[in-house]
């Protein structure tokens, strides 16, 4: 349990640390620093499989795409876009707004310690497998859909410009 | 028991660390004595005999050159690139079986370092991660030539991991495992996966052409066009770590490949020669390294003989020609493997 609480304040500290640098870089940086506390969560919690791909898709990947935007548009202070004080204030009552509604949600939530013991094998990719396409087929296909139609129009919004020319 | 155990993993992974190091040192020998006998010329023979000492001497090289530091640059994150690049190179050669059981006495040495159940997806995950020291390293030199090169290999690196995944989905649909033991251990004797998997096969080394860096795909580093590179402004030891890097990727990835697709340990007739288990491990350890050697010479005879890609022309190849063969690949393996079942069992 010890180990849970301090990954728990390392996530939430490099997860503030991403908010508050100017720097952009740094701040992924720090953001691909919080997925990889999440990945030792996910261990912590017995699922071997659910931490790697996170650790794959998030870190190796997502993360790499976010980086490689950053470093191609070279954003620096004097290029960062001022925002106005109407725009500084919106942005922190609905931060607040956000907040309360956590509240409330969490409130209503009992807490219910049996679920923080699973299954000890129920990580491992086989019985992983095998809830997905037994138990949950339908919204796991219906998952797939929605990435497959994503997937179709991003490459329409890719093209968009070459028909033009 | 406990202390045996974690005694036993250190050795061997102290055991595998020098073996790696001592491989990167000597493939940067090899590969000059190879551009050389390609080129119809010595290599570097000045150094003890057939040049033997070069490493050492260029090690030392690195050593003694002065250290710089760009004005411009990122100071940490400088620091930081070349170390990433090197500790995601030595980590993952963590889960490869480099041999069967050792039994000394009453005690069962397994050779591999760690039987994850998610071998596969883990050596992924490492690679994944190897692309940050480069992009770290090439931002923050703050040198344009750096920047492109830095920016080139993250598209490409996540450009050819996608169909590096897909050719090994079609080799998990053909072995039903993730762990690495298993796979290999499944190809005894003869029963390699090559010949189940040849398309895959050939899919996946291209990939790991390019996730090394390697010619034809070093476009990372391409000095004609980009002075070094993500390492333009390196110098001394992290220029070093950087080369080391790639030749640690290179003996990794050539393992990898040796034990996916060409058996590992595992060598033709390897029970019918009457040997005790203990000489059947070492031989196949053997094996294996001469296999792994093999893989490294590939490296080395493709890049003094292919020139380089031309970038759109490396994305091409990708994204329209990798990855639709790769699924295709998936599709051909899942209806052999149906009508296999169906018909001839």
């Amino acid at each position: 349990m010890s180990i849970f609480y301090f990954v728990a304040f390392l996530s939430i500290f490099f997860a503030l640390m991403t908010i508050f640098t100017k720097n952009p870089v740094h701040s992924v940086l720090y953001l691909v620093i919080t997925f990889f506390t999440f990945t030792v969560h996910y261990i912590l919690l017995n699922a071997q499989f659910l931490a790697v791909v996170n650790f794959i898709v998030y870190m190796g990947a997502i993360m790499v795409l976010f980086l490689f935007v950053l470093m191609l548009l070279n954003l620096n202070k004097d290029t960062e876009p001022m925002k106005s004080t109407i725009v500084k204030i919106m942005g922190t009552v609905a931060g607040m707004c956000l907040l309360v509604t956590f509240l409330g949600a969490f409130r209503v939530i009992e807490v219910n310690n049996e679920a923080i013991t699973p299954h000890a094998n129920i990580g491992l990719v086989k019985n992983l497998g095998q809830v997905l396409f037994k138990d949950f087929l339908l919204p796991f296909e219906l998952s797939s859909i929605l990435l497959l139609t994503a997937m179709v129009g991003a490459v329409l919004l890719a093209k968009k410009d070459t028909n033009k020319a | 028991m406990e202390v045996a155990f974690i005694l036993e993993k250190l050795i061997l992974v102290v055991i595998i660390f020098v073996i790696t190091l001592v491989i990167a040192m000597y493939s940067t020998l090899a590969e000059r004595k190879i551009a050389g006998f390609m080129q119809d010329r010595y290599g570097p023979d000045r150094a003890g005999i057939f040049g033997l000492l070069q490493p050492l001497c260029d090690g030392g090289k690195f050593f003694f050159k002065e250290e710089i530091i760009p004005a411009g640059a990122h100071k940490t994150l400088f620091v930081i690139g070349p170390v990433i690049a090197i500790i995601t190179a030595c980590i993952s050669s963590a889960v490869i079986p480099w041999g069967q059981n050792l039994t000394i006495g009453d005690q069962v040495i397994t050779l591999q370092v760690a039987d994850v159940n998610i071998g596969v997806l883990y050596i992924f995950g490492v690679i994944a991660l190897g692309v940050y020291g480069i992009m770290l390293g090439g931002w923050a030199s703050n040198n344009k030539f750096s920047l492109m090169g830095a920016i080139r290999a993250a598209s490409q690196s996540i450009s050819y991991e996608i169909p590096m995944g897909l050719s090994l989905i079609a080799l998990l649909m053909v072995t039903g495992n993730l762990s690495i033991g298993d796979i290999v251990a499944n190809q005894s004797g003869f029963n390699w996966n090559i010949w189940v998997q040849p398309l895959g096969f050939l899919i996946f080394i291209v990939c790991a052409f390019a996730e090394c860096n390697r010619v034809p795909f070093d476009l990372p580093e391409c000095e004609t066009e980009l002075v070094g590179g993500y390492h333009t402004e390196y110098s001394s030891m992290k220029l070093g770590l950087y080369m080391f890097s790639e030749y640690i990727n290179m003996f990794v990835s050539s393992a990898l490949m040796a034990a996916l697709y060409f058996g590992g340990y595992n060598f033709p007739f390897m029970y019918d020669l009457g040997l005790s288990e203990n000489w059947i491990t070492i031989i196949g350890t053997l094996v294996f390294f001469l296999k792994i050697f093999g893989f490294i010479f590939f490296f080395m005879w493709i890049r003094w003989t292919l020139p380089r890609f031309r970038y759109d022309q490396l994305m091409n190849l990708g994204w329209k020609m990798l990855i639709p063969l790769a699924i295709a690949n998936i599709v051909l393996t899942g209806i052999i493997t149906i009508v296999v079942d169906t018909y001839f069992k």
